[in-house]
């Protein structure tokens, strides 16, 4: 894999029984931001500890810059980590944490003082130098945390779920500065997040990981447009599946027999054959809801389901709307354009329309019965209960 | 006066007054008994003396007094170096066997201290244990004595209170977050780096107590040196027994408390002052901060 920066090679970590990381091989570029993505115990944390240096893979390599670095100690690799507790030394201060890694390599003090206040001039965090990391904020722990662990220029920079302890608006803040951070250094970022918000918003790429294994590795668009697996699909964003049968085939579109559902048109991007079983991920947002049938001029050729609305969720820029359709209760999402009060809004119990274009539906490859768990599931009503 | 803080008196009234009742009034008294005169029943007699102090300063302690603090200071030393790695291991064990490691280090305590330097009396004997060992690798000979000299209390001293600087450190270790230390070796230091320089730190308050919980019991002692220490390697406790004791002195035998009680109060005050003073260099490091902050918006 020549002209890659970073390459995990066939890297595979147990811990007794459970394989932590199965098998892995993912090659990064020089300067990209990178992230991998996955539920609590997918195995990413354990993949960038490797890269680390804290923890040894049982089998592969892991290749830096050319170099094989899988049994460098920590100390001995130029990567340094950002930590999800931010782990700042509490005994120092701001200025001598920053420091510590210049030091270290026994930079010349002149050197060391330029570059320290060259960083905390770019975190903006120039008047707290002379204070003990318990004196700040989290936000504020989290740039020096940044600070300390690029002011060395390492090779790679790993960020474990940096985001994690900081509330909502304090992220979205973070998350413009990191984006800002890495434009201005050029450095190579790692970053580990459960969050499919924060590594869609920064990353080139994202490797989607699930029980070790990589499921999906492509840029934030793809993965959310054209999800490989129902994991992919299910984890990333909402979505509704249809599970069905291929009834005929025209042109590159095709009519999928669903069993308590109805037909659905979708575009046949598999180039399957009539009778093959498909899985159709159709996600929220694509739907359309209304009262009345969709005009004519969009065309015979879209999906249009009669139904009747069983849950309205207000969200402010949307509402979610559970539809039931046959046997299937559909999850949609509209969005507010302009607000009138004397509006008639839909509302519970409602025949309304449901439609989207055959192209909106996208066929899963890899479909598991475990990912619908991922979904969410339709609201109980008392109704359905009596 | 808040309700919090009647809570607060409420709570720690009755171990002040046990406190007061039993160690600060008999102390005083010890103390006092010191500017009396010797009485023939071995208690002391009525009246003002400062006779008996001049009679202590007359005798020629410099030594011991000097032997009790190096051996107490060495003890100290040895025990906080050896508990240092000894509290780290235990700290990083998994959760569930970190008590029962701690209460391995505790088990020494359920034999009697007495019964344990007397068994070293047994290890340390020119016909024991430890004797033969040492003479079959050839550090040794047959007219070598183990017992009975500075080295067989230091020896002791430092196993008997070695658990009383493990616990203190260990306690430290145990809150200690051990990121730090990843954090430290990924920024690219060596272990023993790591470990002297973030670890030593973060423990730091675990260190003085341990020194304190050593050194202590450590100048007080009396039966180590008693049972296996010599003819030239008293400590001033073994004096304060005799002047108890065989002399019948009461009075110089407090004087000699009253030295002793003061030889270790000091290197309290010390630890107290350098303590405060740490925090107080904190608050001047911040004020400093605020400061260059105003000149910065000034110029």
């Amino acid at each position: 894999m020549a002209g890659e920066f970073l390459v995990f090679d066939h890297v595979t970590k147990r811990f007794g029984a459970l394989t932590a990381v199965d098998d892995v091989s993912i090659s990064i570029k020089k300067g990209e931001f990178f992230s991998l993505l996955g539920p609590s115990g997918c195995g990413k944390t354990t993949l960038l500890r490797m890269l680390g240096g804290f923890e040894r893979p049982d089998t592969g390599r892991i290749y830096l810059d050319g170099k094989d670095i899988t049994d460098a100690p920590p100390n001995m690799r130029r990567v340094h980590t950002v930590f999800q507790n931010y782990a700042l030394f509490p005994t120092m201060t701001i200025w001598d944490n920053i420091a510590f890694s210049l030091r270290l390599a026994r930079r010349p003090k002149a050197e060391v003082e330029e570059s320290v206040d060259a960083i905390l001039e770019m975190i903006r965090m120039g008047d707290h130098a002379w204070k003990y990391p318990s004196q700040l904020s989290g936000g504020q722990k989290q740039r020096v945390a940044i600070a300390r662990a690029l002011v060395d220029r390492p090779q790679v920079l790993l960020l474990d779920e940096p985001l994690a302890a900081l509330d909502l608006k304090l992220r979205q803040h973070m998350l413009l500065e990191l984006d800002t951070i890495h434009d201005q250094v050029g450095i190579t970022f790692m970053y580990v997040t459960h969050d499919q918000g924060e590594a869609m918003s920064l990353s080139d790429r994202i490797a989607v990981m699930n029980r070790g294994k990589v499921e999906q590795l492509d840029t934030p668009a793809k993965i959310y447009e054209a999800p490989v697996s129902s994991f992919v699909a299910a984890f990333i964003g909402d979505t509704n599946f249809f599970a069905g049968e291929i009834a005929s085939i025209e042109g590159d579109y095709c009519t999928i027999q669903c069993p308590g559902f109805a037909s659905i048109k979708a575009f046949n991007d598999k180039n399957l054959s009539v009778g093959q079983k498909v899985h159709l991920s159709v996600r929220p947002e694509k739907i359309r809801v209304t009262l009345n049938p969709p005009p004519p001029e969009k065309g015979a050729g879209i999906n249009v389901f009669q139904s009747t609305v069983t849950d309205v969720i207000y969200q402010g820029v949307y509402t979610k709307y559970w539809l039931k359709s046959g046997d299937r209760s559909v999850s949609v999402l509209k969005p507010h354009s302009r607000f009138l009060l004397d509006q008639e809004s839909i509302t519970w119990n409602d025949r309304a329309y449901m439609w989207w274009h055959p192209d909106d539906g996208y066929m899963i490859e890899n479909f598991s019965e475990l990912d619908e768990q991922l979904v969410k599931a339709p609201p109980q009503t008392p109704k359905e209960h009596a | 006066m808040t309700g919090r803080r009647w809570t607060e008196w409420g709570v720690s009234l009755p171990s002040l007054a046990w406190l007061t009742l039993f160690f600060v009034i008999p102390t005083i008294i010890v103390f006092g008994i010191a500017f009396h005169a010797p009485s023939a029943d071995g208690g002391y007699a009525p009246g003002f003396t400062m006779e008996t102090w001049k009679a202590v300063v007359r005798t020629p302690y410099k030594e011991i007094v000097w032997r009790t603090i190096w051996i107490s200071a060495v003890t100290t030393f040895l025990c906080v170096v050896l508990s240092l790695p000894c509290a780290y291991s235990i700290a990083r064990l998994p959760t569930k066997w970190r008590a029962a490691v701690a209460g391995l280090i505790m088990l020494p305590f359920w034999t009697s201290f007495i019964v344990r330097v007397f068994a070293w009396r047994t290890l340390l004997n020119p016909e024991g244990f430890l004797q033969h060992i040492l003479i079959v690798l050839g550090v040794a000979d047959a007219n070598t004595t183990l017992n009975y000299n500075s080295g067989a209390i230091l020896v002791v001293s430092v196993y008997s209170f070695l658990p009383f600087a493990i616990m203190p450190i260990y306690t430290a270790a145990e809150k200690f977050d051990f990121s730090l230390m990843e954090a430290a070796r990924d920024l690219g230091a060596r272990s023993f780096f790591a470990f002297r320089r973030i670890f030593l730190p973060g423990v730091r308050r675990g260190v003085v107590s341990a020194i304190l919980m050593v050194f202590i019991p450590a100048i007080g002692s009396y039966v180590i040196p008693d049972l296996v220490g010599g003819k030239n390697s008293e400590l001033i406790g073994n004096k304060i027994y005799q002047r108890t004791f065989p002399d019948r002195n009461l009075p110089h035998a407090s004087a000699l408390s009253a030295v002793m009680g003061f030889s270790v109060l000091v290197p309290l005050a010390c630890v107290a002052w350098w303590l405060k003073r740490q925090d107080a260099r904190e608050a001047k490091r911040l004020a400093e901060a605020t400061a260059r902050k105003m000149a910065g918006g000034a110029a």
